[in-house]
């Protein structure tokens, strides 16, 4: 408990600002869901931390249902990834471009 | 001790991160995406938060990351095909991502934390004291999330399933 709050808090945002990079660099559909994951245990680290600091169980449990939230999302955006392949062929997301606008 | 282990996992996580975003392979991606996740299991770890630790290796590293291998494979994602953005869009992209950082730290900067409550107690993050808490407090949105489960269980199926009436679609129209 010797590690202010604080470094956990810039930990989490430095994590959070990388996923945010992915999604904006990359093409890959699946490196997308990847980098949605890193953003996702950023926030959950963060959440973590508060509940170990003021001793409050609540924050852990939300990590917990953070984490069946994702793994649903990464059930669902898989299979919408494999559809998506199936049908074009590839998954660069700057072709699918038809809910653009 | 546990100071020098909560930088090194953090420097860990955050380099294992930047790798995922820029390795050209998605097999190299994933494999450093999991690095990232062991690293912020031990600083669960640190966080005197075990069975948050254990559930998140099941989870995220042992779940979640193979469906990701197992769908790399499947569509034979596993080079390096990717076509690449015009350096114009990568810039902007990495220069948005820094102001997002910047904008959250200087607010951080402003701000007070309140002080740590007293002493805390140590072993919140034990399996028995989660579970008084989680089906005390919060068993209605443990009984949702089932539900949430089977609604995306039966979606990716419903998702998944070919259908033999749709002829798969060979040129993209752009």
């Amino acid at each position: 408990m010797k590690v202010p709050i604080e470094h956990y808090i810039l930990l989490s945002t430095v994590l959070f600002c990388i996923g945010v990079m992915g999604v904006l660099l990359r093409r890959n559909a699946i490196i997308l869901l990847m980098c949605v994951e890193i953003m996702l245990n950023a926030v959950n680290l963060l959440m973590a931390s508060f509940s170990t600091y003021h001793g409050d169980a609540a924050g852990q449990i939300f990590v917990f249902f953070i984490m069946v939230v994702a793994a649903a999302e990464v059930a669902v955006g898989l299979a919408l990834i494999v559809m998506i392949y199936r049908n074009f062929k590839t998954t660069d997301i700057n072709l699918f471009n038809k809910l653009k606008w | 001790m546990s100071e020098y282990l909560f930088y090194f996992l953090a420097f860990v996580s955050i380099f294992a991160a930047l790798l995922v975003v820029t390795a050209k392979n998605p097999i190299h991606s994933v494999l450093f995406l999991i690095v990232t996740f062991f690293a912020i299991a031990g600083q669960y770890i640190i966080l005197n938060a075990q069975f948050l630790a254990i559930v998140h290796i099941i989870v995220y590293a042992g779940a979640i990351m193979v469906l990701f291998l197992f769908v790399l494979m499947l569509l034979n994602l596993n080079k390096e095909s990717e076509p690449v953005k015009s350096y114009l869009m990568k810039g902007i992209g990495v220069l948005a991502g820094c102001l997002l950082a910047l904008v959250m730290v200087a607010a951080l900067h402003k701000s007070t934390m309140s002080p740590a409550l007293g002493n805390p107690n140590e072993d919140i993050g034990l399996v028995g004291n989660l579970g008084k808490v989680l089906f005390k407090e919060y068993v209605v949105p443990f009984e949702v999330s089932s539900l949430l489960f089977l609604s995306a269980m039966i979606g990716a199926v419903m998702l998944g399933k070919r259908d033999p009436k749709i002829e798969p679609v060979n040129e993209i129209t752009n």
